[in-house]
C-alpha cells in the first residue's frame, strides 16, 4: 500500500464546498425528477385501467420499453437524439437555456459562492430521462398495490351503495397507497442513486463532482469514499423512513 | 433519416472489435452486444455463489457470523453501481500494487453489485418457506446442514428462479456503465458510431436500446411464465 491518503483536502476550501454543491445538484435534480415522474407514473397507471384499449396498449409498450432498456441508453438518447421527438420550439428553448439562481449565501460554514439552481439543458434532459425512466416502474408498483386488493372488495363498495370513484376514494385507494408507499419511497431511493448515471451528460451531481475533485487534486479514493458515506447516509436515512412507516401505518388488509 | 448508418454498423453493435480465433477462451477482446452478455452472464454467475454465501450468513443466529453479510448487503444497496465501479477502480490498484483492465474492474463489481442483490433474493425465499419444512426435516434426523442442503435449499432455489432472473435482466441493464469506464460493450460502441457519424443519433440509439429491450424483454416474459409455473408446487403451510 504505497498510498498517501489526504483525507484533510477533502474538507477544506474547493473540494468541500463542491461536493456541497454536488449533493445540492443531487438532490434537485433527484426531487424535481420525483415529483414528475409521480404524476406521470400515476397518468400511465391510469391510462393502463380504462377500458379504452388504445391507452391500454400504450400504456403497456411504455413501461415495458422503459423498464427493459437501460437508464445510461436512455440518458444518451434524450441528450443526443431528442430533437427527433420533442417539438423543435422547445428543443430551442432547452438549449438556450441557461437560468442559474446566483447568490453568495453560506450553510454549514461553506460559501456558496456559483450558482445555487442551474437550469440548463444538461439539467432538463437529465430530468427528463429519469422521470421517464421511474415513471414507468412508478406506474407498475401503483398498477401492483391496486390488483392486490381482491376484486370482490370494489364490488361489495358497489352493492353497499358508493358509487364507482366512492368506491375507489374511499375503499380501494386507503388500502391500497398502504402497499404501494414503501415501494415508492423505495423508488425515491434508487432515483437518488440512477441521478448518479448523469454525470455522463454533464450534469454537476455528485458523482461528476467527485470525479472532477480526482482530477483536479489527484485524491481519487478520499473523493469517491466521501461520495460514497453521503449516498450511503441517504440511504440509510430512507431505509430507516421505510422502515417507521412500516411499523406505524401497515395494517393488515382483509381479504 | 439515416438507417443505412445503423446499416453498416450493425456488426460493430453486435461483436464490436472482438477476434474470434481457436486459442482459448477463442473469444479476444470482446465488444459490442456480445460482450455486454458476456458481462451479464459471468457477473450472475459469480452474484450468484457470492449472494447465496451472503444471503445463508445473514439467516445465520451468530452475530459475528450474520454482522458482515448485513454490512456487505446495506453497503453495497445503499450505493449507486456508478460509484461502486469508480471506487474499484481507483482502489484495486492501491489494493494490488497493479493496475486492473477495465473489463476485470466492471466484472468484479457486477458480481459484488448484484451479489447482495442476491443474498436479499435468498434470504428472502428461504424465509418465505414455512417453518414445518425445517422442523420436519430436524425432526427425521438431519443436522441443521444437511437440513438446509437436501430439504430448505433445494425448494428455495427452485422458488427463487424469476427473481433470478429478474435480477438477470437488470444486470443486463447495468452492464451499460462499463462504457463509462471504457469498456468497448454496446452502449459503448455506440457513443463510439454517435461520435463518428454525428447525423444518426436518433437512429443509433433506437437500434441500441432496440438490442437492450429484445433481450431484457425475452426474459421478463420468461421469468413471469415460470413464476406462474412455479407457483404450483410451493409447499404451503396447511
Amino acid at each position: 500500500m504505497d498510498y498517501n491518503f489526504h483525507w484533510e483536502k477533502m474538507f477544506h476550501g474547493e473540494p468541500a464546498q463542491w461536493m456541497w454543491e454536488g449533493l445540492a445538484t443531487t438532490m434537485q435534480i433527484s426531487a424535481i425528477a420525483l415529483v414528475c415522474s409521480m404524476v406521470l407514473g400515476t397518468i400511465i397507471c391510469i391510462m393502463r385501467m380504462t377500458p379504452f384499449k388504445p391507452l391500454q396498449w400504450f400504456s403497456l409498450a411504455y413501461t415495458e420499453f422503459f423498464r427493459n432498456t437501460p437508464l445510461l441508453v436512455q440518458i444518451f438518447f434524450w441528450y443526443n437524439a431528442s430533437h427527433y421527438v420533442i417539438p423543435a420550439g422547445i428543443n430551442e428553448w432547452m438549449n438556450d437555456l441557461y437560468v442559474q439562481f446566483p447568490g453568495p449565501f453560506s450553510l454549514f460554514g461553506y460559501d456558496f459562492i456559483g450558482e445555487w439552481v442551474l437550469f440548463n439543458v444538461e439539467f432538463i434532459t437529465g430530468t427528463i430521462a429519469l422521470t421517464v425512466y421511474t415513471s414507468a416502474f412508478i406506474a407498475e408498483e401503483i398498477r401492483a398495490g391496486i390488483f392486490s386488493i381482491p376484486k370482490n372488495q370494489l364490488e361489495a363498495s358497489r352493492a353497499v351503495g358508493l358509487s364507482f370513484l366512492q368506491g375507489y376514494r374511499y375503499v380501494i385507494l386507503p388500502q391500497a397507497l398502504r402497499i404501494v408507499i414503501p415501494p415508492l419511497i423505495s423508488q425515491a431511493l434508487n432515483l437518488i442513486k440512477n441521478s448518479s448515471l448523469c454525470m455522463v451528460i454533464g450534469v454537476t451531481e455528485m458523482m461528476y463532482m467527485a470525479s472532477q475533485i480526482e482530477s483536479y487534486y489527484a485524491i481519487p479514493f478520499e473523493a469517491f469514499s466521501v461520495a460514497l458515506l453521503i449516498y450511503m447516509t441517504i440511504s440509510l436515512i430512507i431505509s430507516f423512513c421505510i422502515n417507521m412507516y412500516n411499523k406505524h401505518f401497515m395494517i393488515q388488509v382483509m381479504y | 433519416m439515416h438507417w443505412d448508418i445503423v446499416i453498416d454498423n450493425f456488426d460493430y453493435f453486435l461483436w464490436g472489435q472482438t477476434q474470434f480465433d481457436w486459442v482459448f477462451p477463442f473469444v479476444h477482446k470482446p465488444g459490442g452486444l456480445l460482450a455486454a452478455i458476456i458481462l451479464a452472464v459471468v457477473g450472475i454467475f459469480g452474484a450468484f455463489w457470492i449472494g447465496l454465501g451472503a444471503g445463508l450468513m445473514r439467516l445465520s443466529k451468530r452475530w459475528w457470523v450474520k454482522f458482515p453479510s448485513v454490512m456487505y448487503v446495506e453497503m453495497i444497496r445503499g450505493m449507486p453501481l456508478l460509484l461502486l465501479i469508480f471506487w474499484f477502480f481507483f482502489l484495486a490498484p492501491v489494493l494490488t500494487g497493479q493496475s486492473l483492465p477495465a473489463f476485470a474492474t466492471t466484472m468484479v463489481c457486477f458480481m459484488i453489485f448484484t451479489g447482495a442483490y442476491v443474498a436479499e433474493i435468498v434470504r428472502a425465499g428461504v424465509m418465505a418457506l414455512p417453518n414445518g419444512q425445517m422442523e420436519a426435516a430436524r425432526g427425521s434426523g438431519l443436522s441443521n446442514y444437511q437440513a438446509m442442503r437436501y430439504v430448505i435449499l433445494p425448494q428455495a432455489l427452485r422458488n427463487m428462479i424469476p427473481s433470478f432472473v429478474n435480477q438477470f435482466v437488470s444486470l443486463t441493464k447495468d452492464t451499460s456503465l462499463a462504457a463509462i469506464l471504457g469498456v468497448g460493450e454496446l452502449t459503448r460502441t455506440g457513443v463510439q458510431v454517435d461520435n463518428r457519424e454525428t447525423v444518426a443519433s436518433f437512429e443509433i440509439w433506437i437500434t441500441i436500446a432496440g438490442l437492450y429491450f429484445i433481450i431484457c424483454y425475452v426474459l421478463t416474459s420468461y421469468s413471469r411464465r415460470l413464476e406462474a409455473e412455479l407457483s404450483k408446487y410451493q409447499a404451503r403451510d396447511r
